[in-house]
């Protein structure tokens, strides 16, 4: 092994999938074994087969169907208010200086403690799940957005500049597209973060999804269930990041050149 | 004589207590092409960045046709040392940029780019993007580009200044032709002696900071010119007496830092 020397294609697949297989084989020994008591830690065998069950006979799918639709809700408001707001902090320093402390203050607010004061404000419905992702991701997006902007490269600008364009040219046709890869990454990291929070959203005060249904087992004592919700919601969130990385690698040919 | 185009009156530059530019004044003809020479630092790219409206003078004026200077603008077209290429454009829609920009018809764009991306010889690469191309290719679109928008004039900040030295004269070469066919008027910031001579129809020496002009010549070149012009005595000549005035004043600069 040297630094930073990168890893063939194949090796790289069979590295990442080594470390799952023996994840789960020490998992297995420690609960096969005995070595482990099940009420604390339910086998892998059990946890696929409590799994079916919750699938197959509790309609386990309507509460991952439920959590994926409150994730992508509550992060998709937070997306479409952040990209404007984010550009224009980015561009206009003067709206930056408006924004930019109470946003860095606000950010630093745990989304989880604001759950009693939403259920107080929206109840124990859909609008209070979608509020404490939006509070978790839209402060988040709105930073990182504005910084990603702001850094743009100045002889870029420049350049724009010889070239005639105007100020709102500036923003459409050098700003915003400069930094949309950025960008890009950034929404697939907080989507990440979002997934984070709509468990804890869940846990308090719902009646369907998968959070709820953890809360659910963890008084029947199923910790077999808890962990297929666990490593569900774990798959989940592995394909979504998947498939937004392929997304962005289609969107922006450009920013893989050169890496 | 021609009218000059660009006229630089008082010209001075401070940058807090530095004065990086002291009032410099400069006449550019119609068709010149005048390469500015000078050791690093004395604001020679200053003068130039005041002239594309990128900076702006502590005092005196710039104007280009009558008009007073106050910002940027697509009737000065600029190629930079630093490779400013958007990268997310494939090098035909780089060229595009500055016509778009001004509301051309998409078939007349590409018109116009695909005659100056053959001008700079990179016709074969229209659909690659920035980072696909080698450093002096880079430079060749970044030409096509600035030349694509008609510019009064085109300002050159070092733009071979990153490149190797063959590439480099390949460029030169390929510049001074494209000069010769279009005739645009061109302000030229270098600090290599050759390349002020072999591209310029007046060179201009500037002093070690604060910034002035401190040599004004007429190149007695005749155009077209050939590489092999290096050689021949009248370049020299020219070329001897701006190595002496340069380190003149590069020794100068050094002075001033120890």
């Amino acid at each position: 092994m040297k630094p930073l020397v990168p890893v063939a294609p194949g090796a790289r697949i069979a590295l990442g999938v080594s470390f799952f297989v023996l994840f789960v084989a020490v998992w297995s020994a420690a609960t096969f074994s005995g070595f482990v008591n099940p009420l604390f830690l339910a086998d892998p065998w059990a946890m696929v087969k409590s799994g079916y069950t919750l699938l197959a006979e509790m309609g386990f799918a309507s509460d991952v169907g439920m959590t994926v639709w409150r994730v992508l809700g509550g992060f998709v408001i937070a997306a479409v208010l952040a990209l404007p707001l984010g550009v224009l902090m980015g561009a206009y320093k003067p709206i930056e200086a408006f924004f930019e402390p109470f946003v860095s203050f606000a950010r630093y607010l745990p989304a989880s403690a604001f759950i009693p004061l939403l259920i107080l404000w929206a109840g124990i419905g859909e609008a209070q799940k979608l509020a404490v992702i939006f509070i978790g991701s839209f402060f988040q997006l709105v930073l990182m957005i504005a910084v990603t902007v702001g850094n743009t490269r100045r002889d870029l600008v420049e350049a724009a500049y010889t070239l005639g364009v105007s100020d709102r040219g500036l923003i459409r046709r050098v700003l915003i597209p400069g930094a949309a890869p950025e960008i890009a990454e950034t929404l697939r990291m907080v989507l990440g973060w979002a997934w984070t929070y709509v468990i804890v959203a869940e846990l308090i005060g719902a009646s369907s999804g998968i959070g709820h249904m953890i809360t659910d087992s963890q008084a029947l004592l199923a910790t077999d269930q808890i962990i297929f919700g666990i490593i569900v919601i774990g798959l989940i969130g592995l394909v979504s990041d998947l498939m937004f990385k392929a997304a962005n690698r289609s969107f922006f040919p450009w920013a893989q050149l050169g890496r | 004589m021609s009218i000059d185009i660009l006229t630089v009156r008082g010209v001075e530059r401070r940058f807090d207590t530095t004065l990086a530019l002291q009032a410099t004044d400069l006449d550019v003809a119609e068709n010149d092409f005048i390469t500015i020479l000078g050791p690093s630092g004395c604001g020679k790219s200053t003068l130039l960045r005041i002239v594309a409206g990128l900076d702006q003078p502590t005092s005196g004026v710039v104007q280009l046709d009558g008009h007073r200077i106050t910002g940027p603008g697509a009737d000065r077209g600029m190629v930079f040392q630093s490779y400013t290429l958007f990268p997310w454009l494939t090098v035909l829609d780089n060229v595009c940029f500055g016509l778009r920009e001004r509301g051309l018809p998409r078939a007349q764009q590409l018109d116009i780019a695909h005659g100056f991306l053959a001008k700079v010889g990179l016709k074969g690469f229209a659909n690659h993007y920035p980072k696909q191309l080698s450093g002096g290719m880079q430079q060749r679109t970044a030409l096509a580009r600035a030349l694509a928008n008609d510019p009064r004039m085109l300002l050159m900040d070092e733009p071979f200044g990153a490149l190797d030295h063959q590439t480099r004269e390949l460029m030169q070469e390929l510049l001074l032709g494209i000069w010769e066919a279009e005739r645009k008027t061109v302000l030229f910031v270098t600090h290599d002696i050759d390349e002020a001579v072999f591209m310029g129809s007046r060179v201009v020496v500037m002093s070690a900071r604060p910034g002035r002009i401190k040599l004004d010549r007429v190149v007695p070149l005749a155009h077209p010119r050939h590489y092999s012009i290096k050689t021949t005595a009248a370049f020299t000549e020219l070329k001897a007496a701006l190595t002496e005035a340069v380190r003149t004043e590069v020794l100068a600069a050094q002075a001033q830092v120890t």
